[in-house]
């Protein structure tokens, strides 16, 4: 994977927000899971969105994928109100290991992304075509008729990726694309994001865990911690002060050439 | 046929086949046609972990036959009743796996148990009784036929309807969702195709032995294939030859069709392990090479 030269945002012509929250507050009965959030995505901008289980990171993305109604607030893509199926918007699934009984190839994954939602027995003209372009473009090319199951995790994350983006979506939703993958197929994955936005414009939300891979890439933070949602830079939103602020208990963010550590968090019962 | 000890004549006999053959017509267009749907259906029973939940539908289906065998009406429809009303009941409370599988385990012995009392009190002919349970030893008159034809048109038809959303819903539910896909609509519009594909199966192969035409086809076409189309294929071919196979060894025999077909499909999916095991051992995932066009 060749990471292009960076392309000016303004290169884009469609300037308009991606995707757009304003004032936008989560409740599940008695528990808030965020409240009066505002977020403007721009297309090609890469958006981490981080904090402990059950804060609420993957609810936003059913939000933003209409599955969840917002208790108060606003929410659009590309200046239309969030609808179920949007083809503007690609989705890569939290990872559930494959069985490899399942009887899918990544061929079969990647064609159903193309015409999976359409009823009937017809065909889909250039299809094909259109699930070899896709493999390609995530480099899936030579294990697309092995069995899924029998794939790496890195592997079966490019499989996913190349399905999201059967639609041609200019929001992609990634739901820990990271997890259980080691440090060599994290690289891969972030580059292969990375180099899709830059080429395509196309804006990449990233629930995630790990930090470090992705802090080369990020342009933004999205922290979603019990005590309040906060947005900026990686470099305003990891420090020490913030997060201590965010989890009303000590945190220390620590800085090394490889990357930033967060300590204390160990002593947080959702960790 | 020579018989020593057993009398082996009972359970392979080719005498006077044609002649038999013209009696076993109506069963054998019967059961292909059942056993081609089984063979469609039997990959997502699989992909969407089913077996047990068809098993439990088969067990209502038996005791909705039973009651229409006591009440005197249409065996058929009591079985479809039975069916539609288990696969609804296990379709809209049994959303999770383990929810489902305790639900079935419930209403099984219920099914087993109302069929139980409805054959203790009907006087007929005994055939009939265990014809439900263990499958018919031959013949299927020319309405019930129909009736059954009838019902493997609508599941076929319906499953060409929404074969591919159906099929991203069962391999790829999240996704699935939120390309806007009514996950839970068909997972309902399913279980219904499936008590009624049950319903049918149950007139050739009886209650308790369903499970060789819509859990063991497509249990050995996973073995040997990991294409979703190949798989299908290979399943409906399976239930198929099975099915066939079984009336016409069945003929000449006293025995019903059903441990013919049941032994043709353990067979089939036999071969198929030894043939997968081989596979994984020699490196099944030994990867093509980079496409060439």
């Amino acid at each position: 994977m060749t990471l292009t030269e960076a392309v000016a945002p303004s290169r884009v012509a469609d300037v308009s927000a991606v995707l757009s929250l304003r004032d936008a507050s989560l409740h599940y009965g008695e528990r808030h899971l965020w409240e009066h959030l505002d977020l403007e995505l721009a297309p090609g901008e890469f958006l981490a969105v981080l904090g402990p289980n059950g804060a609420g990171k993957t609810s936003l993305l059913r939000v933003v994928l209409g599955l969840t109604a917002l208790t108060a607030g606003h929410v659009e893509i590309g200046g239309l109100p969030v609808s179920r199926g949007n083809r503007l918007v690609g989705y890569v699934p939290q990872h559930h290991a494959l069985s490899s009984a399942s009887g899918l190839r990544p061929r079969d994954l990647v064609r159903l992304g193309v015409d999976g939602h359409r009823w009937g027995p017809g065909r889909t003209p250039g299809a094909r075509a259109r699930v070899d372009e896709l493999l390609a473009a995530v480099g899936a090319t030579s294990y697309a008729d092995a069995p899924l199951g029998l794939l790496s995790g890195g592997e079966q994350q490019r499989v996913r990726i190349a399905q999201a983006l059967a639609t041609d979506p200019r929001l992609l939703l990634c739901d820990e694309p990271l997890l259980s993958l080691d440090i060599a197929h994290q690289q891969g994955v972030v580059a292969l994001l990375d180099a899709r936005r830059r080429e395509h414009g196309t804006a990449v939300v990233m629930v995630t865990h790990e930090i470090n891979p992705i802090l080369p890439v990020v342009d933004r933070v999205l922290f979603v911690a019990p005590h309040g949602v906060r947005l900026g830079t990686p470099g305003e939103i990891l420090t020490s002060a913030v997060l201590t602020e965010l989890y009303r208990t000590p945190v220390e963010v620590v800085r090394t050439s490889s990357g930033i550590a967060i300590l204390g968090l160990h002593t947080l019962p959702e960790h | 046929m020579v018989a020593a000890g057993a009398d082996w004549s009972r359970v392979i006999n080719f005498d006077d086949y044609g002649s038999l053959f013209e009696l076993a017509r109506n069963s054998l267009i019967a059961g292909i046609a059942v056993a081609l749907v089984a063979g469609l259906l039997s990959p997502f029973v699989m992909t969407r972990d089913l077996p047990f939940a068809v098993h439990g539908i088969s067990e209502l289906s038996f005791a909705g036959a039973a009651g229409a065998l006591l009440l005197g009406t249409s065996v058929v429809l009591g079985s479809i009743a039975g069916s539609l009303i288990a696969a609804l009941l296990v379709g809209a409370l049994g959303t999770r796996a383990r929810d489902r599988n305790s639900l079935v385990g419930v209403l099984m012995p219920f099914g087993l148990g109302l069929g139980v009392l409805f054959l203790a009190l009907y006087e007929g002919r005994a055939a009939n009784k265990f014809g439900l349970l263990t499958g018919q030893i031959i013949a299927v008159e020319d309405t019930k036929m129909g009736a059954l034809l009838c019902i493997c048109g609508v599941v076929a038809a319906v499953m060409a309807l929404i074969w591919r959303p159906l099929t991203f819903a069962s391999v790829d539910p999240d996704v699935a969702v939120a390309r806007g896909i009514n996950v839970r609509a068909l997972s309902i519009v399913f279980m219904l195709l499936l008590g009624l594909t049950i319903a049918a199966a149950i007139q050739i192969i009886g209650a308790l032995l369903v499970l060789a035409l819509l859990c063991t086809p497509a249990a050995a076409a996973m073995q040997v294939s990991a294409s979703a189309r190949n798989i299908t294929l290979l399943s409906v071919t399976f239930s198929t030859v099975s099915m066939g196979g079984g009336i016409l060894l069945a003929l000449g025999s006293e025995v019903p069709i059903s441990p013919y077909v049941t032994t043709l499909s353990f067979g089939i999916y036999a071969v198929c392990r030894v043939i997968g095991i081989q596979r994984t051992r020699q490196g099944w995932a030994a990867r093509p090479q980079p496409a060439t066009s």
